[in-house]
């Protein structure tokens, strides 16, 4: 089924509804979204020049199952053996894919699995993203978090004996600022060994200010490297400019971060190649900045408030297996985060084979965890969702699982310096 | 045999295993304390920053020696940091110095282990730096106050065994310290290899953790590193490279 992005909400004013039509249905009132708008850092990097001549002549319908099973008897998986692992020629050897990544993930990793959570602590967006939730068109409850509010969220989720914690907000320079999410930060290393960030993309000395308030770990997704697909979808706000979000990763490590991660939305265009971008923007970076942690998550589309229709398209599970083998195979160094859109089945087949770390106990709503955590209901209203999940798990049933499948949950393997 | 003991610190240890950190569960720490006969156990000082309620450090006997690593550090400054903290901890005056600069291999970089060795040698730490196997930074390390020497025997997690053999065999032959292997060694045989090379003692762990039965793989190991041992102090018999060895010696014609 095609996804159908575009939804007009009733509470819309006629100015505002104009406004959204016209960015949906004429691409000349949308800014350029391949140029830098004032005040964004540009940095000297022939990244993304690499990724994506790469990307633009991966034609993955030239690979035979030859190439796969030559590909699979390699000691080391090079450029061109992960593209022929991530092409249709690839799909009936999963199974030895699968063998060859455990093998991987077992030398790098042994049989350990950490967990997080993630705290969306603000849900305001400036973004019309299509496909998203949060995006400044959809009516849904809004909310941002106070500090005392936050500090509450932290420590029920602290106390439920995680760890590390991801935070999150939607993309709102004005409403929650970069000093609004250093100072959360600054509460969550009081509760946490580990603190992460996936926010909007910001300037060197911002990643910088995030790094001195204790964050070591920041998250940008892609959503896709398809930059005609990405103008079709990211229509307004700052997200739209594609190359700052491509560039926000060596910022962050120009800024001092230890690691950073990265994702296609996969779903949104050609997945093959998104995989296969995705992963090179990986290798690519780690061969300039060599001491810094990596890893790749695979999130699919996942439907919305107001819009139960949107959908993965051709992503179905086992081409989403598929490409975490080949990323294991070609990266085995690399963290690999599998999220709770994904089903508790499905992740605790994939944990076994190429994924490292996965989330629980979680919540892609707003000051929602006393509910969730303790059952107990809150008085005021809590910001809504950004997508579905599929896998409501808590940490303790998580971590039961997991261990139950023979392998070991990690709560922390991090020190700050 | 009764005297042969490892020194290192001026501590004596009977065991010439010594169980890495790279991958641990407690039931991993049970097999090499038990089945391995490890006598020290090296934990990640990261990884004991937990709240975690099966924290490792509880989990230890008091007659095993703990050695906590600086696994995290990415330079000198940021590994004399892990060794205090390691100290408050608790965890002794024994420290693995391990920096990595490459999160692809995890090759130490052995220049910022000579620096973090001196600072820590200085504060009366007992250290033991995991280094690629360099006679010059080797010998250097000796010069600063390390109290052993642990060349890698291929990258970690790889189980490639020694692969760093002949540079090895230089450290041994060279260096007046133990030279522990560490990081490589997949297999019994490997280690066993490296202690009739004369290697001092043998660091493992993936092989351990990553093994279809944990605990008869751990006694495999104390085997075979006996065994190695004990061929490296019985003397190796001359190997042939080629054919046979005339029976009349060459000289028979000298008077």
């Amino acid at each position: 089924m095609e996804n159908k992005f575009f939804i007009d909400s009733d509470e819309l004013t006629a100015t505002a509804l104009e406004k959204k039509h016209r960015l949906e249905t004429d691409p000349s009132c949308r800014i350029d979204h391949m140029k830098y708008l004032p005040g964004m850092d540009v940095i000297e990097s022939d990244v993304c020049k690499n990724v994506m001549s790469e990307m633009e002549s991966f034609d993955y319908s030239k690979y035979t199952a030859a190439d796969v099973r030559r590909a699979l008897a390699k000691s080391k998986c090079d450029i061109e053996d992960f593209k022929a692992l991530l092409s249709p020629a690839a799909e009936p050897f999963l199974e030895q894919m699968a063998a060859k990544a455990k093998l991987e993930t077992s030398k790098h990793f042994g049989n350990t699995v950490y967990l997080f959570t993630p705290l969306y602590i603000a849900n305001y967006c400036e973004n019309y993203c299509v496909y998203c939730g949060f995006n400044c068109y959809n009516k849904i409850n809004r909310l941002k978090l106070s500090m005392e509010q936050i500090e509450h969220e932290m420590k029920i989720i602290a106390d439920s004996g995680m760890e590390e914690i991801l935070i999150l907000t939607g993309e709102s320079p004005s409403k929650s600022d970069v000093k609004y999410i250093g100072e959360a930060c600054k509460i969550a290393r009081k509760y946490f060994r580990m603190v992460g960030i996936e926010i909007y993309p910001v300037n060197v000395k911002d990643y910088k200010y995030l790094h001195e308030c204790g964050v070591d770990y920041v998250t940008v997704f892609q959503e896709t490297y398809d930059t005609d697909k990405y103008e079709t979808l990211h229509l307004m706000g700052n997200k739209r400019i594609w190359p700052y979000r491509f560039d926000a990763q060596e910022r962050a490590l120009m800024g001092g971060m230890r690691g950073v991660a990265f994702s296609a939305l996969l779903g949104l265009s050609d997945f093959r190649k998104d995989a296969l971008a995705s992963a090179l923007h990986v290798y690519f970076l780690q061969r300039k900045y060599p001491y810094a942690e990596m890893s790749l998550s695979c999130p699919r589309l996942r439907p919305i408030i107001n819009n139960d229709t949107i959908n993965p398209l051709d992503v179905g599970e086992k081409q989403l297996c598929q490409i975490l083998c080949a990323y294991r195979i070609f990266l085995p160094f690399v963290g690999i985060t599998v999220s709770s859109r994904e089903t508790a089945e499905f992740r605790n087949g994939i944990v076994k084979i190429a994924a490292t770390k996965v989330s629980a106990g979680v919540s892609t709503g707003i000051g929602d965890h006393e509910e969730k955590y303790a059952g107990k209901e809150v008085d005021e209203d809590a910001g809504d969702e950004q997508f579905e999940i599929s896998d409501g798990r808590s940490l303790i049933k998580m971590y039961n699982d997991i261990s139950d499948e023979g392998l070991q949950p990690v709560f922390n393997d991090y020190i700050y310096v | 045999m009764e005297k042969d003991k490892l020194v290192i610190g001026g501590k004596e240890f009977d065991s010439r295993f010594i169980l890495g950190s790279g991958k641990y569960s407690m039931k991993l720490i049970d097999a090499a304390i038990k089945d391995a006969g490890a006598e020290i156990i090296t934990l990640a000082v990261r990884r004991t920053n937990t709240k975690e309620e099966e924290n490792i450090l509880d989990f230890i006997p008091k007659n095993v020696t703990l050695l906590p690593n600086t696994s995290g550090a990415r330079d000198a400054k940021e590994a004399v940091r892990i060794a205090r903290l390691a100290r408050e901890l608790g965890c002794g005056d024994f420290v693995k110095i391990e920096i990595m600069r490459d999160s692809k291999y995890l090759l130490p970089d052995n220049y910022e282990t000579i620096k973090a060795t001196e600072i820590l040698a200085k504060e009366g730490f007992v250290v033991l730096p995991y280094m690629y196997p360099d006679l010059n930074v080797a010998r250097e390390l000796v010069n600063v106050g390390a109290a052993a020497v642990m060349p890698l025997a291929s990258p970690i997690g790889s189980n490639k065994g020694l692969a760093t053999k002949e540079f090895i065999q230089i450290l041994i032959d060279e260096i007046d310290l133990p030279i522990i292997v560490d990081a490589g060694i997949g297999a019994p045989s490997q280690a066993c290899e490296a202690m009739e090379m004369g290697a001092a003692a043998i660091m493992a762990n993936t092989a351990l953790a990553t093994a279809g039965d944990l605990t008869l793989m751990a006694s495999a190991f104390k085997d075979a590193i006996n065994a190695g041992r004990k061929a490296y102090l019985a003397g190796l018999g001359r190997v042939l490279t080629r054919g046979a060895s005339a029976s009349d010696p060459l000289t028979g014609f000298l008077h």
